[in-house]
């Protein structure tokens, strides 16, 4: 510890030495943080929780602090830090506005599965329920944004509680806890220990594999004829790729992913057939309503991957792996249900199921393929016939010079559907995207979060116009922090993916979904962060290959054709077998 | 599936700080209106229990259920439907004395309702009545038709189930069972 340090003018109960038991509330926070193995926060300071931040000057050779430029960013960091790890993101602000904008991203965590902690300061517990400064019902107000959530006013229960939070937040279906600690409990003082993991009689996260449901399933498996693998967001937050790939290939199953399933297995295995769902590919669509087995692995059947519930995969016997048993017949029957974690499910199933492969039926998905390739692929990834560049093209330029391997970030809209379909997803938790929540401005904190936890892989974040506006602050904590995401910035010059809808079934009434955009560049020139406007498509590659070249924060302003649509579609209220291919089948 | 019909939702759960708002927001979210709730000690100690009435239908009980289950402070949700439960409620009923004086009706009443005088005023009675709904609301109406009523309340429904409690069994069988817990 740096001894100038321990010399500065504090209260002399918040110094921290290892020796004393009593700690004030604040460094107890900080305690059980480190004892749960973090050493990163972000967060953002303020009146309530000024006491924690105090005791974080003496923690600083142990914890980094990130400060974002809003609250906002801070959760979307810890998220992109955790989606990227696995492991529990930490993010903090104070009481009032602090804890109200972390909200989006509480939902967002929710929505997405993602576990984080998010500790926010409260008002003195004496003024609790007075209106007083900067008071808010954080508790009330996060209920339904939260995997759990608690209100500490006395220093003696921080211990457990963390402990609580944090094996929460990462265990079963992984989630967000928000602890709201008033500020009388940051400056009370108790006797530190601390036992992680603690046994909570009303949670059991982790249901044993039942065996007989294994069974089942497999003799299901063995003999259907035109079986499906659906592979959700599951593997991955089980750690199973190996074990789904093994499946996958015993049983040449042919499989479709959800969009968090994207880079549980590579995107150019033999036997994964693309992306489902609204924007997904055209034979993992349509062939949900031929199979007669859907094997449901880690997903939840969100509507913009079912379409029209009501005529969703009728004909199928389904088969649903999944930890949250909220989760099993929500929206889609599961004949066999097989409630656990994804590993352990597909290891119990992998030596019950037989070795086959289905030649005829993965040549229907082929064939499909060779369809949508003709209509929609080849088109997507070349410039406009008058010399524009597509989303597609850069995506996929993107994906060639990183050979598929870097970390791709998204905001929200059409880059991010374009940047799902045309990235070559070659290793595993590459994709940080907000899907269940759609939340625009996610993506330049989250990509900051996950290139911080993991600064050896290649962060690229997508993001449109739009969105980049609504976190264009963040640009400063990566100039600050010299992390070095690469931002591709496909701009339109429009809410492109409501205009899109605007185009399609609103008979182009375009409302309210035109920017006039700030110069870019300069913008990011200004908060220290270089970078380029390319418009032509001839210069994309090399200004892709300086983008990549850079040490540091970059942005690569690409000038993108203003109406290009998505397509695939599965309109709004369809089913998935009535999707387009191309906007003349809308008319 | 679809019919709707009442349902008795039994919760049992911590008892700690806003347990109860994380209940009700799980009827909030799919817009469902609560008929009656009540909330208690249940007979394992330490542990609290919520009796939670809804009409609604089987498939959507069972995902209320099934969220319900999912809280983290919640030991076990189960639910009900009418015939599978011994249930019971309380109604109190505050009478101008003057209904009293003339003629021996009121007696009549409360003697046929099986229902009870509380307290005794010189302004107001206090009556008192447990039964189903429809036999509260009965002896309501008709206390109606001989006068002011001057205050009127009913209770949340108490239950309790006909075969043996499943909680206790749940419990029972948490501590047997080999709980991977990681």
């Amino acid at each position: 510890m740096n001894p100038s340090i321990e010399l500065a003018p504090v209260a002399a109960d918040v110094a921290p030495t290892e020796a004393r038991d009593t700690v004030t509330g604040a460094e107890a926070i900080l305690k059980c943080l480190l004892a749960e193995g973090v050493n990163t926060i972000f967060g953002y300071p303020g009146g309530a929780i000024m006491p924690v931040y105090d005791a974080l000057f003496h923690y600083k050779d142990r914890i980094t602090h990130i400060l974002p430029r809003h609250e906002q960013g801070a959760i979307h960091a810890a998220e992109g830090f955790a989606r990227v790890t696995r492991r529990t993101g930490v993010c903090m602000a104070t009481s009032g506005p602090g804890a109200m904008n972390l909200v989006t991203g509480l939902g967002d965590a929710l929505l997405d599965s993602t576990p984080l902690v998010a500790i926010t300061g409260q008002v003195g517990s004496h003024l609790l329920g007075t209106d007083a400064f900067q008071e808010t019902d954080v508790v009330n107000s996060t209920i339904p944004l939260t995997k759990w959530n608690y209100q500490i006013t006395k220093a003696e229960e921080i211990p457990f509680v963390f402990a609580k939070a944090f094996y929460i937040a990462n265990s079963g279906r992984p989630g967000p806890v928000v602890i709201d600690v008033t500020k009388d409990a940051q400056l009370g003082t108790l006797d530190f220990s601390y036992q992680p993991r603690p046994y909570i009689r009303s949670y059991h996260p982790l249901p044993k594999i039942n065996t007989t449901e294994v069974e089942r399933a497999a003799a299901a498996i063995n003999k259907a004829k035109r079986p499906m693998i659906l592979a959700g967001h599951g593997i991955q937050i089980a750690g199973a790729q190996e074990v789904f790939r093994q499946f996958v290939e015993k049983t040449g199953i042919p499989l479709g992913c959800t969009l968090h399933g994207l880079s549980g297995i590579p995107t150019d295995h033999p036997l994964n057939m693309g992306m489902l769902g609204m924007h997904g590919h055209y034979g993992p669509n349509i062939k949900q309503n031929e199979c007669d087995l859907l094997i449901a692995i880690g997903m939840r059947f969100d509507d913009r991957v079912t379409g029209r519930l009501s005529s969703y995969a009728r004909q199928a016997q389904v088969i649903h792996i999944e930890i949250d048993p909220a989760e099993v017949n929500k929206n889609v029957h599961a004949h066999f249900p097989i409630l656990g974690d994804a590993k352990q499910a597909l290891e119990a199933l992998l030596p019950l199921v037989a070795s086959r492969t289905h030649k005829d039926w993965v040549d229907s998905f082929l064939a499909c393929r060779a369809i949508e390739e003709e209509k929609v692929i080849r088109k997507a990834i070349l410039p406009t016939e008058d010399g524009q560049i597509r989303m597609g093209m850069a995506v996929k330029l993107v994906s060639d010079q990183t050979k598929g391997r870097a970390i791709v970030a998204t905001d929200v809209g059409q880059h991010q559907m374009m940047a799902a379909r045309y990235y070559t997803f070659r290793d595993t938790n590459q994709w940080v995207s907000s899907g269940g929540a759609g939340t625009m401005g996610y993506g330049l904190p989250a990509a900051f979060g996950a290139k911080y936890a993991q600064p050896h892989r290649e962060v690229v974040a997508f993001i449109g116009d739009g969105g980049f506006q609504m976190t264009i602050q963040e640009l400063g904590m990566c100039a600050q922090w010299h992390v070095g995401v690469k931002i591709v910035l496909l701009d339109n010059n429009f809410l492109g993916m409501v205009r899109q809808w605007q185009q399609l079934f609103y008979d182009r009434r375009y409302s309210s979904v035109e920017l006039k955009n700030p110069d870019f560049v300069k913008v990011a020139d200004g908060f220290g962060v270089p970078g380029k406007t390319v418009s032509d498509p001839n210069k994309l590659e090399a200004a892709i290959a300086d983008m990549l070249a850079h040490d540091g924060p970059y942005l690569l302003h690409v000038k993108v054709a203003k109406e290009e649509n998505v397509f695939p579609m599965v309109p709004s209220g369809a089913a998935v077998d009535e999707i387009v291919l191309e906007p003349s089948e809308l008319l | 599936m679809t019919t709707e019909q009442d349902y008795t939702i039994t919760v049992f759960s911590e008892h700690i700080t806003g347990i109860l708002s994380r209940v009700v927001s799980i009827f909030t979210r799919r817009h469902i209106n609560i008929e009656s709730l009540t909330t208690s000690q249940s007979a394992i100690e330490g542990i609290h229990r919520f009796t939670i009435v809804v009409v609604t239908t089987e498939d959507m009980v069972q995902k209320l259920v099934a969220q319900l289950d999912k809280q983290v402070d919640i030991l076990k949700a189960f639910y009900y439907t009418t015939d599978e439960i011994v249930y019971q409620e309380i109604a109190l009923y505050k009478v101008p004395m003057a209904m009293f004086s003339n003629g021996n009706r009121v007696e009549r009443l409360v003697r046929s309702h099986n229902a009870r005088i509380l307290m005794i005023e010189p302004e107001y009675v206090v009556i008192e009545k447990s039964g189903h709904e429809r036999e509260t609301q009965a002896l309501l109406q008709e206390l109606r038709e001989l006068g002011d009523v001057y205050g009127f309340v009913r209770s949340g429904r108490v239950a309790v189930v006909k075969p043996m409690e499943r909680l206790n069994r749940y419990l029972e069988t948490l501590e047997q069972r080999e709980l991977v817990s990681y």
